[in-house]
């Protein structure tokens, strides 16, 4: 009924198709426009013939690439899946031992990047390392004598990436489970499901779409991940693309390789979305009150403790525990004034970069809500999120190119005028490495913060409107207040993926700038592991603040919370 | 239904968050001026050692010309530099490896040069004929191997390594990586493509593992028995022996070096070099800044604290590298190396060499 109200008051006729049309529609559409650039100037490759380099990719590489994108995926979607969802279903539906610690503590491998557990790890379990060592030492054994799994292989790879992403999963479906109405629970149990049976056939395909979000995330992330598969020696799309560019000198066919990607990737969510289809599930009633749960004891309880316990030690405390012993050995060379100076660049950017994109997505969003969903806005939107699908160096070259050509032009007309070039404005300053984290992360900001503003009954709207509020006072004064958690929660997520962020600010980044990222990067690919901790601990120090802060909110974000 | 929470205390809190965030802001705006001024050099460097930032520190203090650095992958620094075109605001692009040289020299990147100081100071077959980049340290890329476990009799030459007897026991790393390019990039010029292939094929059979990790890695591999000999650039075993990390020093303290190929054309080495950029705005200060990088006292730097070979004849080495002996280079003129690159890649992708 709501979205009727809005509509009625507006003048019927040829007017009313363009109705829509106001500041806020030409934000979103200009917003999405800028943001759109650097993907269809590398999507623009795809037409520039690339010569005889296909041929010989296709008779030498691309099977590999495929092969280990394949297995990749494969690998860490089964990961994350089973990992981040039985936690989560045993966090909010039971009750055992530990279990108000694991709420948060889930959440912490969110913090570690892929490449730093991937450093620490094979620190520990490489041949030369000390678990190895310690086993050929105490049992007089040589190389072959003895079976120890390869850690710098797909299968580390896809344990890697599966530890650190796993959180995504459990996030959405957290919140997923937290959202679900009891009632239909209970009617499931009325009518004789056992807790696993109501589980699989009733909570998992209402936390579906959660869940999916919560997977795509993931598997986003991991073709997108470069630092790992290039430690670990995984040739995939995504080295492909970098080997192809940078090692043989074929931009064409490497933008071409990413296309391929970003095709492949945008197939993937629009079956998801398909597969959804006519099926959607709804909550159809707003019943609330406290979650009941299932009292574990004995052995169940032990198991579900173990369960939730080895992802967090494996994915958060054995790296962190390994980097601590790193720094504490290194710190007097390494925690210098430098140092400090890479810990202001990454706050200052993350700070810079999640504020621009919470204030961005939240005028987008609302803009999409006051057009009533419009198509063209609704497009706009889907337009603005295509970067997440991009690699963090594709979308880098995407901005460079756009950057490099206006400055370029400005800088000739600024000469012919005026007799004075001021260099390149915008393509040698943070101001690239800012647009560039937009581009990249704005969907997770958008994504966020449309589901909470979706939430909000449009009748709220229509109150404000009626006692007289414009929309952007009714945005300030009605819906702020109402999705500041979910703001906030939106602006964590960016925070700690740009503080994450690798090949885009090693790229972009100006003259004597360099972030705890791209320090770590640069000791590690320099095989200093040791020296690398203190900047890697630092990037994961920082993210546990925000992930902390994060699952307060969510705790407290199931409806009737705090009701009492 | 009163679904959301106080909405009282969280705007409350609300302005307080801002004014942090505006104050964050306000305190990176110092990054965003790019500098352009006669008084300082603007360095595009794939260099990333400790050495480097300890001479552009000298190279201040001794003519007051300041150095903005900006580090990275050469690849991506010659993208950067080739599409940010002529008003790029790098003056000097230093870089590993003459192929990768060559490769930004074909790009158009440079500009010529000429400098009698730099001149005297670099063997013709360590600069770019016209001008257009200068080496400033040579590497040599040599076999590494464990003292208890191979005999430096049993060694002779790069081609012999195609040899089925060190079948399992041979540790490099992958082809994607420059230095493994011009090295392959040598042996095709030294022996034609045909003949270079088959020998990749043969020492892709006779590695010890998947190539994976740096020179150091494959290094520490030899020293903890994952094979017998390595192919590495030697100032990575020279950091290696003088690591802060006890177990380096005691997993390197067994490696031998060897210099293949003495009885024909000599080891293979390359340089690090630089080169001043086309659209230099301040080509005075650079050139200035490569002569001080070749002169003695930064050459002395070079092979003290990095390990590396001088490229000026008359520097020294350190006692590390001095241990190692004299040897025979090979005199082919490194610029050749980026004539064949392409070729090696494509022919290192053929023969399996990941």
């Amino acid at each position: 009924m709501s979205a009727d109200t809005l509509v009625s008051r507006k003048p019927a006729g040829r007017g009313a198709r363009l109705r829509w049309l106001d500041g806020w529609s030409v934000f979103t559409i200009g917003v999405a426009a800028l943001v759109s650039v650097p993907v269809l100037v590398v999507l623009s490759h795809f037409f520039i013939p690339a010569g005889d380099v296909w041929r010989h990719l296709a008779e030498t590489v691309l099977t590999r690439y495929i092969v280990n994108s394949l297995w990749l995926m494969i690998g860490v979607g089964t990961g994350t899946l089973v990992i981040g969802v039985a936690t989560a279903w045993l966090v909010t539906m039971c009750r055992f031992r530990g279990r108000p610690t694991f709420e948060w503590a889930l959440l912490l491998p969110m913090a570690v990047p892929a490449y730093v557990i991937a450093y620490t790890y094979t620190g520990l379990f490489e041949f030369a390392g000390p678990v190895q060592g310690y086993l050929r030492d105490s049992f007089a054994l040589a190389k072959g004598d003895y079976w120890f799994p390869e850690i710098r292989s797909i299968g580390g790879a896809i344990a890697m990436m599966t530890l650190v992403l796993y959180p995504y999963v459990y996030l959405l479906s957290r919140i997923a489970f937290l959202e679900q109405s009891v009632s239909v629970l209970e009617v499931s149990r009325t009518l004789g499901c056992n807790p696993w049976r109501s589980f699989f056939s009733v909570a998992l395909p209402l936390a579906r779409p959660g869940i999916a979000a919560g997977v795509a995330l993931a598997l986003m992330e991991t073709l997108n991940d470069f630092g790992t598969v290039q430690y670990f020696a995984v040739d995939n799309f995504t080295t492909g693309i970098f080997r192809t560019w940078f090692g043989m000198g074929e931009p064409e066919a490497a933008t071409q390789l990413a296309a391929t990607l970003m095709i492949f990737i945008f197939a993937l969510v629009l079956i998801e979305r398909l597969s959804r289809g006519r099926g959607r599930v709804r909550h159809t009633t707003s019943r609330y009150r406290a979650l009941p749960s299932y009292q574990l004891t004995g052995a169940k309880s032990a198991a579900a403790t173990t369960a939730c316990f080895l992802p967090i030690f494996l994915g958060f405390l054995l790296p962190g525990a390994v980097l601590l012993d790193w720094t504490v050995e290194t710190a007097d060379r390494m925690i210098d004034a430098r140092f400090f100076t890479y810990a202001a660049n990454s706050f200052s950017l993350a700070a810079i970069a999640s504020l621009l994109a919470v204030a961005i997505a939240l005028a987008m969003v609302y803009g999409l809500r006051l057009s009533q969903q419009n198509k063209v806005m609704v497009f706009a939107a889907r337009v603005a999120s295509m970067g997440y699908a991009v690699p963090g160096a594709v979308i880098a070259v995407g901005v460079l190119l756009p950057f490099a050509w206006f400055d370029t032009v400005l800088n000739d007309w600024l000469q012919a005028v005026f007799d004075v070039s001021p260099g390149l404005v915008f393509s040698g300053t943070i101001f690239a490495v800012i647009f560039a984290y937009l581009v990249r992360f704005l969907a997770i900001s958008l994504n966020t913060v449309e589901a909470s503003l979706d939430k909000v009954t449009t009748s709220m709207d229509d109150a404000s409107r009626t006692l007289g509020r414009k929309p952007g006072n009714t945005l300030l004064s009605v819906h702020l207040p109402m999705i500041y958690g979910s703001l906030l929660t939106a602006g964590i997520l960016v925070f700690v993926d740009v503080m994450k962020e690798l090949p885009a600010t090693l790229f972009l980044r100006p003259f004597n700038f360099d972030t705890l990222a791209v320090r770590t990067y640069q000791l590690a690919s320099d095989e200093r592991l040791a020296d690398a901790s203190s900047a890697a601990l630092a990037i994961v120090l920082v993210g546990v603040v925000p992930v902390v802060v994060l699952s307060i909110a969510i705790a407290r974000s199931r409806p009737g919370h705090g009701k009492g | 239904m009163q679904k959301y929470a106080k909405p009282a205390t969280v705007r409350a809190r609300t302005p307080s968050a801002l004014f942090a965030l505006v104050a964050v802001m306000t305190g990176a705006g110092g990054a965003f001026t790019p500098s352009a001024g006669a008084a300082e050099v603007n360095i595009y460097s794939s260099r990333h050692y400790d050495a480097d930032r300890q001479l552009y520190a000298l190279f201040t203090a001794e003519t007051g010309i300041k150095i903005n650095l900006l580090q990275g992958k050469s690849n991506a620094l010659v993208e950067r530099l080739k599409r940010e075109g002529k008003y790029s605001p790098a003056d000097l692009l230093i870089t590993v490896d003459a192929g990768n040289l060559g490769r930004a020299q074909a790009a158009g990147l440079f500009q010529a040069v000429r400098s009698k100081v730099l001149e005297a100071a670099i063997p013709a077959r360590f600069r770019e004929s016209g001008g257009h980049w200068f080496g400033l340290t040579m590497r040599a890329r040599v076999i590494m191997y464990h003292k208890d476990r191979v005999k430096p009799s049993e060694l002779s030459t790069y081609e012999a390594l195609a040899d089925t007897k060190w079948k399992g026991r041979i540790l490099v790393r992958s082809s994607n990586n420059i230095y493994n390019q011009s090295l392959v990039a040598s042996l095709i010029a030294a022996n034609g493509f045909d003949k270079t292939e088959a020998w990749a094929r043969r020492l892709v059979a006779n590695m010890a593992r998947r190539p994976r990790g740096g020179d150091r890695d494959q290094i520490r591999a030899v020293g903890a028995g994952e094979g017998d000999i390595a192919i590495a650039n030697t100032y990575y075993l020279g950091r290696l022996l003088a690591s802060h990390s006890a177990k380096d020093r005691e997993l390197t303290a067994k490696i031998g070096v060897f210099f293949p190929n003495q009885k024909g054309r000599g080891t293979h080495v390359n340089v690090s070099g630089a080169g001043v950029t086309k659209y230099a705005r301040n080509k005075a200060g650079a050139i200035k800044l490569l002569e001080f990088l070749v002169g003695p006292q930064a050459q002395k730097v070079f092979a003290e604290a990095n390990f590396e070979y001088p490229v000026n004849p008359k520097a020294g080495r350190s006692a590390i590298v001095g241990s190692w002996g004299p040897f025979k280079a090979d005199s082919l003129n490194v610029a050749v190396l980026s004539k064949h690159n392409a070729e090696a890649v494509r022919l290192m992708d053929r023969a399996g060499w990941r």
